[in-house]
């Protein structure tokens, strides 16, 4: 089996900090301070588009976000993918999982009647903020497509009607292992494969890489948010055993006491 | 009538997060008008089972056997669970924040075009039904209006607590043998396995973990923490910083984005414990932090601490663990 | 949870490298009871001392800064956290390549091993170069890179080991307590989230939270958060190998404003050539907001990537090698203020100091400075241009510092003139003059926020009248900032008449009983002479270096007028307001904004005013330094018959509001004698260099004595005064150094073009030789300029004993040649008119 067209689908999300800030709308995490970045579980699906691309195929990424989202896309651009969408939906926070199933659907017919297929759409298993663990599932029952939950692992062969993805991933019994036939969707739970970090050729070349723009297909329904709310502080219960070496004989006591000394 | 999908164990028993749900189920039956609570379990329904729902409150367990649901599948199991709900008119589907609680329910959610809120903590309105649901990876909540009936969701792990009935439902088992379309069945395991030990194995199951963070300070600065990795026989751990940096490589990290852990101790060096690590390490059972700052989270969240520089505290461990003979 | 102590007698905000080097020598200056706290954990509290890339490059243009580096590696080193690696300034242009050169000029002025190279020099020492894309380097086998975190923890360690010192982390300040005493506000109390300490004194030493904690106490620290780019690429294979942190000197890539430092098996891109990206202090993020830490905040791609092209032009195989990932990449918080230079000293609240906007070059040195100045009032490295108290209030508006590091964060690396104008924020203060000036066709030139006309365009016709006299520049770098017409006014000046606004002038007045204790504690000269006099005076520190030159004008028995330069008025008003007696009853006053003040000189200066006055302005009644009120063309002014630039006149003191009038009437009447209006060019150099004036800021430092200057008097006054007892010792001592006059000899450069020093060039033996001074300092020209009335180009510098002997032939470096120069005077006697007769 050579190479499948794959598109994988990423979303900006504030990268993870010991203290969340809400927007003063509390509609949206302020990801100012921390950064932006794509969920691992998504760093890993673009590194499995990247390999099953390789030999012939085209790995492409897509995006629906506000227009600073153009950044996770050239960083996908630069560990491999060749090709970027970007639907760009100001105040994206307002796309709940089904309009953003139905986006990426809309994406993927437009390809189609331009003449570009994607064999496979990868997503992450559930957004690093939002937390949905939908969008891939519902993408599916769009597009008419079987759909593998949370891989971690994916190879492609050539089965009896057509090319086959085997996905492999952790189930309540061991590891679990699907033959799909193409096309199909894939979510990927981070775990299989290490993501590369972006070479300076790499991230040169994102830079030339026209990025294709679209407009949402329609107004978004809605997350059903309310709002956001931070959780209380836990109280603390911790011990604390004392400042600096000296309280080494301390932390011994304790690690007896745990039994997890051994001579 | 609300509808709860149980999950079993291997040994054919409820899990726990199952009837932490079915008890979330019986709050909310009792804050309406007392909808009976009904289960709808996929394969074999023990006499124990039976038993123990029925403690819990179940009236009615729907089992759910048959070719079609034989080995796993999303679509199709989904397709099972929704001809049960529409058999049984229920108007709430839910069941535990698992994996295959989440994938299920999305997959019901997509086949009756519901919302579908993932990982709910509790409730506070019938009308609109609004929900309390963990975001961001537990470190903030949404409040989420479910629309639509039904209303499907999954509720966090250990969001409420798992507790019988004070008055046991009927428990009465009602078979089910639905047909599932084979469109619903491409997409289905072909073979479950237990995978190979490999080394980030030994992190998930090692009985010590020893985590380093940015405190470390650099990929040559790890040898003390090495040492006490070595001398309690351990499993070395690192926060995503450390991977990120590239002082160490990525199946050693723990967090939401790595490796769970669930060792009997845990002794982050280092690490101020942003959520994303915490998410790896909370299940735990003692924790001991050593850590410069005495406010991080990770020593306010720990069993025990010690506050100063790693670099000085974890040598002086060292030596003393050694001069109290451990360590080989 | 541990509290902080009750009460110290200092306080330290601030546990980076500048705090860290700060508790370290109080403690050794033999400073007890410091209490020193930061808001972050130890040993990195999460400031800009946490990310910072660690490496030192030895040579700046300010001698200032390039002292306090020096300073600062010497103490790294002993602090065993120094690991010399060499490094290089790489030219991709001939524009940059002549910058080297004035780089070479510095590092030889101020002593620092240096050379410039050739690509295949620097292809030899780092392999992986593209030495196409170079034309030549400014090598400097010195630089190094540390360990400041470490070199934090042992300076820290030490003080606490000396018993002097107890630091707290992780505690916030919430306040600062300021009493209102009679002798004005003074620190109380530093309130924190841990409990309040009692302190006497308070040093605010955290970086770019350093705002935010000054406005506690009301005081303005001038500095902006902004932000650094770098990125990390690795593990290289070329970089693998080697033994520790670096082993390859560091490249400067000038041109594109970045750099390549060796981390071990990584190569940090380090870039300043991106927008400036500021940010407000109270909007950086909390520790517990920050993924990594407050100060490295999320990377930006778009702004980086025009650098990380150049940068993988330049190493290209080392960058795009196998495996070579882009693992860490931050936008770094640094601080950054309106002139480039730190924030040091005692604010207008006593007792409370701020040692703010340091970088890690500077750190240690910074911190020896301020704890010598808290215990001496002075400290061995001059730091007047970091003074807190240099900023005029325009200066410390947060608008001014965004503008003006938005206008100069290109310029961290950028090809920077000497006379280089700042463009934003500007108008700022306008003389009453101003749009008369504007139609004359000024060129202005900004001094402490005041646009002062540099030379007027109305005057480009007197350049074809005096010709060559105008000694026309012909290089484009020599002429930048400067026009011919200034010599052309300073040659109508000294035919006929040249009226100057002054308006720039600090003027303070001290007023109230102890105003004679005042003004004779603080300056120099006798001040105790009858109403009516004017009295020019150096002001000292306690040992006896300069911190101003100005003059005083006693106005009255009880009242005293001060009158100096703006760029350093509120320096002056500093120190004199700390002269003030406690009780409150005697009182400064700062009248700048309410007197302007018009110069008047020439020859036909007296004719001129005389036309205006009924008067008596002839040189009996009217005798050289003494000032008194007459009232021209209907104008009462305070007249000075004082001059900076060797003619006969006056320095006119008007109202604000009358300036404008005054200004047309002395123009007009002197149309028909020859006057124009002139410049600060000849006020400021051609003028004062052809008589062989002193500048503060030039040839006067808190580094030099009134002895090596030339400028003692045959008598000291009995009254005690500031530096009196350091005076004297040296009116004793064989001075080390004495400041000179030199002329350039010959012009003329390797190429056939003229070329014409503008001031920081190494003076050296006629054949290249280095000189050395009694101090170990290598002369530099302090001043450079036109005298237009003798044909030559002046130098003033401070020389070698032994080489200063009138007729001895240098040679002055410049752009890398050597230019004979002459010794003209070997103290403070003019090259022109040296007896003085134009001024009677």
């Amino acid at each position: 089996m050579a190479a499948a067209n794959v598109l994988v689908c990423v979303k900006r999300v504030p990268d993870s900090t010991e203290e969340v800030v809400l927007s003063e709308d509390a509609q949206s995490v302020d990801g100012r301070a921390s950064g932006f970045t794509m969920s691992a579980h998504e760093e890993c699906a673009v590194e499995l588009a990247v390999q099953l691309a390789a030999g012939g195929g085209e790995a492409a990424v897509m995006t629906l976000g506000d227009a600073d989202a153009v950044e996770q896309l050239r960083n996908a651009l630069a560990v491999g993918c060749t090709a970027a969408t970007h639907v760009v939906a100001p105040e994206s926070y307002r796309f709940g999982p089904v309009d953003v199933s139905r986006e990426i659907a809309a994406v993927v017919r437009a390809h189609e009647e331009e003449g570009r297929t994607h064999d496979l759409l990868l997503l992450g298993n559930d957004a690093a903020d939002s937390g949905d663990f939908q969008v891939g599932i519902r993408l599916a029952y769009e597009l008419g497509r079987p759909v593998v939950n949370g891989a971690n692992t994916l190879t492609l062969e050539d089965g009896d009607d057509g090319p086959v993805v085997v996905a492999v991933g952790e189930g309540p019994d061991g590891q679990e292992t699907y033959r799909v036939p193409l096309p199909a969707v894939v979510t990927i739970r981070e775990g299989g494969v290490e993501p590369r970090y972006p070479s300076v050729p790499g991230r040169l070349k994102a830079k030339k890489v026209a990025i294709e723009e679209r407009q949402p297909l329609s107004e978004p329904t809605g997350p059903g948010r309310v709002r956001l709310v931070l959780p209380p502080p836990t109280p603390s219960a911790v011990q604390i055993l004392g400042e600096g070496p000296e309280a080494a004989p301390a932390v011994v006591d304790v690690l007896e006491k745990l039994g997890v000394l051994t001579k | 009538m609300i509808l709860t999908l149980v999950e079993t164990d291997l040994e054919g028993a409820a899990t726990e997060v199952s009837l932490e749900a079915v008890s979330f189920g019986r709050d909310l039956s009792a804050a309406g008008n007392g909808v009976p609570v009904d289960a709808v379990v996929i394969g074999d329904v023990s006499d124990d089972l039976r038993a123990e729902l029925a403690a819990y409150g179940v009236r009615t367990i729907h089992r759910v056997g048959g070719e079609g649901v034989a080995a796993y599948s999303g679509a199709g199991w989904a397709s099972a669970i929704q001809q049960v709900r529409e058999a049984a008119g229920s108007v709430v589907v839910m069941a535990a924040g698992t994996d295959r609680g989440n994938e299920l329910m999305a997959h019901v959610a997509a086949r009756t075009g519901a919302s579908m809120a993932a990982n709910v903590l509790s409730f506070s309105g019938l009308a609109p039904f609004v929900v309390t649901r963990q975001v961001v990876g537990g470190a903030a909540m949404e409040e989420m209006k479910l629309h639509e009936r039904p209303a499907v969701f999954t509720i966090a792990g250990h969001a409420v607590e798992a507790k019988p009935a004070d008055v046991s439902g009927a428990g009465e088992v009602v078979e089910h043998s639905p047909t599932i379309a084979p469109e619903d069945l491409v997409a289905r395991v072909v073979s479950t396995s237990q995978p190979e030990v490999d080394e980030s194995g030994a992190l998930t199951s090692a009985r010590v973990v020893v985590g380093a963070g940015r405190g470390v300070g650099g990929a040559d600065k790890f040898e003390d923490v090495l040492e006490l990795t070595s001398l309690l026989d351990a499993a070395l751990g690192v926060s995503r910083v450390v991977t990120s940096a590239g002082w160490r490589p990525h199946h050693e990290q723990v967090g939401q984005t790595g490796s769970r852990i669930t060792p009997e101790l845990y002794i982050p060096c280092g690490i101020s414990g942003a959520i994303q690590h915490w998410a790896g390490c909370s299940s735990a059972k003692n924790i001991l932090a050593i850590n410069s700052d005495a406010e991080a989270p990770m020593v306010t969240r720990a069993t025990y601490a010690v506050i100063g520089d790693l670099h000085e505290i974890v040598p002086a461990i060292n030596a003393e663990i050694r001069k109290r003979g451990y360590g080989g | 949870m541990a509290d902080v102590p009750a009460s110290a007698k200092c306080v330290v905000i601030g546990a980076g490298i500048v705090g860290n080097s700060l508790v370290h020598h109080l403690a050794k200056l033999g400073w007890t009871d410091i209490v020193q706290i930061d808001q972050g954990p130890l040993p990195n509290p999460g400031g800009s001392t946490g990310h910072a890339s660690n490496f030192i490059f030895l040579t700046d243009h300010s001698r200032e800064i390039t002292d306090l580096t020096l300073d600062s590696v010497v103490q790294y080193k002993e602090l065993g956290v120094f690991t010399e690696c060499g490094g290089f300034e790489v030219a991709r242009t001939e524009e940059r390549m002549e910058e080297l050169r004035r780089r070479m000029s510095s590092a030889k002025a101020w002593g620092i091993e240096a050379e410039l190279v050739s690509p295949e020099f620097v292809k030899e020492k780092v392999p992986f170069i593209e030495e196409d894309q170079i034309i030549g380097a400014f090598w400097q086998p010195g630089v190094g890179v540390v360990d400041s975190l470490r070199a934090g923890t042992i300076m820290r360690d030490g003080a606490v080991a000396a018993g002097a010192l107890t630091t707290v982390p992780n505690v916030e300040v919430l306040g600062l307590d300021v009493e209102d005493a009679p002798g004005g506000p003074r620190i109380r109390k530093v309130r924190t989230d841990r409990g309040d300490i009692e302190a006497e004194y308070v040093v605010i030493a955290c970086g770019v939270w350093s705002p935010k904690i000054g406005d506690m106490a009301g005081v303005s620290i001038p500095l902006t958060p902004a932000v650094h780019q770098m990125i990390s690429v690795g593990p290289c294979p070329q970089l693998a190998g080697g033994t520790g942190e670096i082993n390859f000197p560091i490249v400067r890539d000038m041109d594109t404003f970045c750099y390549e430092r060796q981390h071990g098996a990584d190569m940090e891109v380090g870039s300043y050539a991106h927008r400036a990206i500021l940010m407000e202090p109270e909007d950086i993020p909390t520790i517990e907001q920050s993924k990594l830490s407050p100060t490295e905040l999320p990377f930006t791609e778009e702004d980086f990537d025009p650098q990380l092209e150049q940068a993988f032009e330049l190493m290209p195989e080392l960058l795009g090698a196998e495996g070579a990932e882009i693992r860490y990449a931050i936008n770094g918080l640094l601080s950054l203020t309106s002139d480039g230079s730190p924030i040091l000293g005692e604010s207008h609240v006593k007792g409370l100091w701020t040692a703010a906007a340091v970088w890690i070059k500077e750190g240690p040195g910074v911190g020896r400075a301020v704890a010598e100045w808290m215990t001496h009032g002075y400290s061995e490295i001059d730091v007047a241009h970091s003074d807190i108290a240099r900023f005029h209030p325009h200066m410390l508006r947060r608008e001014h510092t965004r503008l003006r590091t938005t206008e100069s964060f290109i310029k961290t690396y950028g090809i920077v003139h000497p006379s280089e104008q700042y463009e934003s924020d500007r108008p700022q203060r306008k003389s009453p003059m101003y749009d008369q000036q504007e139609k004359l066709g000024a060129v202005f030139f900004e001094t402490a926020g005041w646009e002062r006309p540099f030379w007027y365009e109305s005057n480009a016709g007197l350049v074809d009248k005096y010709g060559d006299a105008v000694m026309p520049r012909e290089h484009e770098w020599d002429s930048r900032w400067w026009s011919p017409i200034i010599n052309a006014e300073h040659l109508a000046m000294r035919e006929n008449a040249g009226v100057i606004d002054l308006s720039a002038f600090q003027i303070l007045d001290i007023e109230g009983p102890g105003a004679l204790d005042t003004v004779q504690r603080t300056c120099v000269a006798q001040c105790d002479v009858a109403v009516g006099k004017v009295i020019y005076t150096p002001v000292l520190d306690a040992k006896g270096g300069f911190l101003s030159d100005l003059t005083v004008m006693r106005l009255g028995d009880d009242h005293f007028r001060v009158v100096t330069g703006g760029a350093h008025g509120m320096a002056d008003r500093h120190t004199f307001t700390s002269q003030l007696p406690e009780d409150g009853r005697t009182t400064l006053t700062d009248r700048t904004d309410e007197i302007s003040t018009i110069g008047l000189w020439g020859p036909k200066a007296r004719d001129i005013l005389s036309s205006l006055t009924s008067d008596d302005v002839s040189g009996e009644g009217f005798g050289m330094l003494s000032c008194r009120e007459i009232s021209v063309n209907g104008i009462t002014v305070l007249a000075s018959r004082i001059s900076y630039v060797g003619e006969l006149g006056w320095e006119l003191y008007v109202a604000m509001g009358d300036a404008a009038a005054l200004w047309d009437a002395l123009l007009s009447a002197g149309s028909d004698q020859g006057a124009v209006p002139v410049g600060i060019g000849v006020y400021g150099t051609t003028g004062r260099i052809e008589k062989g004036y002193r500048a503060y800021g030039a040839e006067l430092d808190a580094e030099r004595s009134i002895v090596e200057a030339g400028m003692q008097r045959p008598k000291v006054k009995a009254a005690d005064f500031v530096g009196r007892e350091a005076y004297l010792a040296q009116r004793e001592a064989e001075p080390k150094t004495i400041l000179c006059t030199m002329t350039v000899d010959d012009h003329t450069s390797k190429s056939g073009q003229k070329r014409y020093m503008l001031g920081g060039e190494p003076i050296l033996t006629r054949d290249g030789g280095t000189l050395t001074d009694g101090h170990g300092h290598h002369p530099y020209v302090t001043s450079a300029g036109s005298a237009p009335s003798l044909g030559k180009h002046v130098l003033l510098a401070y020389l070698p004993v032994d080489q200063a002997t009138i007729g001895n032939e240098l040679a002055v470096s410049y752009m890398e040649e050597l230019y004979p120069v002459t010794v003209g005077s070997v103290d403070a006697t003019s090259l022109f008119d040296p007896a003085n007769e134009r001024m009677r």
